[in-house]
């Protein structure tokens, strides 16, 4: 099992609860870049940690928001491909779908894994709500704009004998050789987004990653529906490294410690949808029929309600303590034991797990609580689930019985 | 030529897909073009229209129960579909009547000189640039609350109430269609085409630009232009209505369009 540490570079100074946006509106005059820049440069220092300690390394990008710094997987990832020397560098993702220049996006991400010497991992996503309005990119259609953008990519990164041609619905380019080509062949893993069983069914038949975020108990039934698919494409069961699981997680050397931490950390939770409110739903980017129904509920307060473990529901749509979140699969916190005992356990329930990406740092939990959490991970938890993880995928990868026989 | 192969009294199937329709009164045809918000409310507009005109009131493709061609994604791709509407359902001497994006499309047929069109009649259109690269001529109508957004639509604000747990399924999927065909055709460039009003200079149909002297989405002065760009156009105000007259003002817009067809007698009629 690989785990990767995420955070996703928040600037939480700027997060005052009075108001009704962090994103998009909130002018950036409250951003000082003396502040970020020692943000940066700490957040950076965070994940070499993660890398000395073997853990691998997840980041991401949002725009015009004081929740996420990151406006670029791809600047983040240049300098992490130089300075860290073993940890797979996983960006999920670039939003495809909000990006004109998919031969900029092939391009760059090929530097990156050839500077890093084969460590990328290049994931794809559709992204927030809230980010067409700045790309200004459309949001009717946005996953068949990200599919014919993934499709060039590979082809641009799989293409080594001269320039080609595309003509697509929406991208056109007459001279395709991109330099350099990629370190790992035939191209970088390939790591989807999906939170919905026809994305799911898609990412299997194309054989990619699929990943899900903060999806709780419901995850088991879209691994479940990849697993079916994935057979029916390419006759053989997909290994745990067909999937990833989004979490939150803080440790810490006692249960009180892990929970402060933890509290501090799903700050990411209750300010990520402060959003104006045009921008939480631009148009076409939710399907009709489920517009239809956000419509019909105008005005209510709709519960939206979610399992536990043991089979609870729980309102998800208010705020939710520590404890709840732990239930719900949300969250992995508390001592070593009790983290690794949590992650094993949704591991199991979810059939199979090889990627497990934490984010051990969020909202304004500081650079010294962040290091001792995530050594405490990498010291204690991490030697225990590569064990149990090589331990279950010699009694279960049907891989490893069909190599036997 | 398409022809036309009516499904139903309520459906046309031109060019392959099916579009609703809305037919009403006898006289001089007017083709009405609706905007984003569909065919919704423009009942009392119609029929007031209809006293002295035959209005035929498709929903564009994407639109209200009209089907959605996978290939179609800009307004000219509208504006050529309705030329072939035009010649499918044999409309002579037309009159195209177009109320915000509806005037965007309307506009673009219009340039295309088909000997059809007699004249063409602008609402609060969208669809040109008027202003710098710095200026904002329309308002972003997807970065407004609801209550803003009403406020700056309407003469009377209230209008924009809107009850949505009253209505039918199939009414709010033609809502939840209509926001999402409307940010298809107009997302970027921003409800316009950077050419268009460059091309207006084609238009030799008699050309009345409407405005409504509240309408806050597209101000009066914006109009004005689009009618200075237009070789002989006429504009005028309709008191008491905001961006969407046809709907505020539904006899004195339908009265507007109705004597400005009385006076412009199409040649050899």
């Amino acid at each position: 099992m690989r785990v990767f540490h995420f955070t996703e570079q928040p600037y939480p100074d700027a997060w005052d609860p009075s108001l009704d946006s962090y994103r998009i509106v909130l002018p950036n005059g409250v951003c000082d870049p003396k502040v970020a820049a020692d943000l940066y440069h700490r957040y950076l220092d965070e994940w070499m940690l993660a890398d000395d300690l073997g853990l691998d390394i997840m980041v991401n990008e949002h725009h015009s928001t004081a929740t996420c710094m990151t406006a670029s997987c791809h600047v983040t990832l240049s300098i992490l491909s130089r300075i860290t020397k073993k940890a797979r560098l996983l960006a999920l993702g670039v939003p495809l779908a909000n990006r004109a220049d998919p031969q900029r996006i092939a391009e760059e991400l090929s530097m990156i894994d050839v500077i890093s010497r084969g460590r990328f991992e290049m994931g794809f996503v559709k992204g927030v709500p809230y980010e067409p309005p700045v790309s200004n990119q459309n949001p009717v259609n946005m996953m068949e704009r990200l599919w014919e953008s993934h499709d060039f990519i590979l082809k641009a990164m799989t293409t080594h004998t001269g320039p080609f041609n595309f003509e697509g619905k929406y991208f056109h380019y007459r001279n395709v050789n991109i330099w350099p080509r990629p370190w790992q062949q035939p191209h970088p893993p390939v790591w989807i987004t999906a939170s919905s069983l026809s994305s799911a069914k898609e990412v299997a038949r194309r054989g990619h990653v699929l990943a899900t975020f903060l999806q709780g108990y419901k995850t088991r039934q879209l691994f479940d529906l990849y697993r079916e698919h994935y057979r029916a494409a390419h006759g053989v069961e997909p290994g745990p490294d067909r999937f990833g699981y989004l979490a939150l997680c803080a440790v810490g050397n006692t249960r009180k410690e892990a929970f402060a931490r933890a509290a501090e950390v799903g700050r990411y939770v209750t300010t990520t949808s402060i959003v104006h409110e045009p921008f939480r739903n631009p148009p076409g980017y939710m399907p009709v029929s489920d517009y239809t129904r956000v419509l019909r509920n105008t005005g209510k307060m709709v519960p939206r309600m979610v399992p536990t473990y043991d089979g609870r529901m729980i309102d998800v749509n208010r705020p939710l303590s520590v404890q709840e979140n732990i239930d719900l699969g949300l969250m992995f916190c508390g001592t070593p034991d009790e983290v690794y005992q949590q992650i094993v356990s949704f591991e199991s329930y979810a059939g199979g797990i090889g990627n497990m990406l934490l984010m051990m740092q969020g909202g304004a939990l500081s650079h010294e609580e962040t290091c001792d959490s995530l050594t405490l991970f990498g010291k204690e938890v991490l030697p225990r689930l590569k064990e149990y993880a090589k331990m279950r995928g010699q009694t279960l990868a049907p891989q490893a019985l069909g190599a036997a026989e | 030529m398409q022809t036309a192969e009516a499904t139903s009294h309520d459906f046309i199937t031109v060019g392959g897909f099916r579009q609703e329709i809305q037919t009403v009164g006898a006289g001089a045809p007017v083709l009405f073009l609706h905007p984003g918000r569909g065919m919704r409310g423009a009942g009392p507009f119609l029929d007031a229209l209809a006293a002295g005109a035959r209005v035929v009131a498709p929903s564009h493709p994407g639109f209200d129960r009209s089907e959605l061609p996978d290939w179609m994604n800009t307004v000219e791709d509208l504006a050529y579909h309705y030329l072939d509407v035009i010649d499918a359902l044999d409309l002579r001497d037309v009159t195209l009547v177009g109320s915000s994006f509806g005037g965007w499309i309307a506009a673009s047929l219009a340039i295309k000189a088909s000997p059809r069109i007699a004249r063409l009649v602008l609402i609060d259109a969208v669809g040109v640039k008027v202003g710098g690269r710095d200026d904002r001529d329309i308002v972003d109508i997807w970065a407004q609350k609801k209550t803003a957004l009403d406020a700056l639509t309407f003469h009377d604000p209230s209008r924009g109430g809107v009850d949505y747990a009253s209505m039918s399924d199939e009414e709010l999927t033609s809502i939840a269609r209509n926001v999402e065909s409307e940010a298809l055709f107009g997302w970027s460039p921003y409800m316009h085409d950077p050419k268009l009003l460059r091309r207006l200079h084609r238009i030799s149909a008699p050309t009345l630009v409407l405005w409504g002297a509240s309408d806050g989405v597209v101000k009066p002065d914006y109009g004005r232009a689009y009618a200075n760009a237009i070789p002989g156009a006429r504009f005028a105000l309709i008191e008491a209505a905001g961006h969407l007259p046809h709907i505020e003002q539904p006899d004195a817009t339908a009265r507007a369009v109705l004597d400005f067809i009385s006076a412009t007698p199409v040649r050899g009629a």
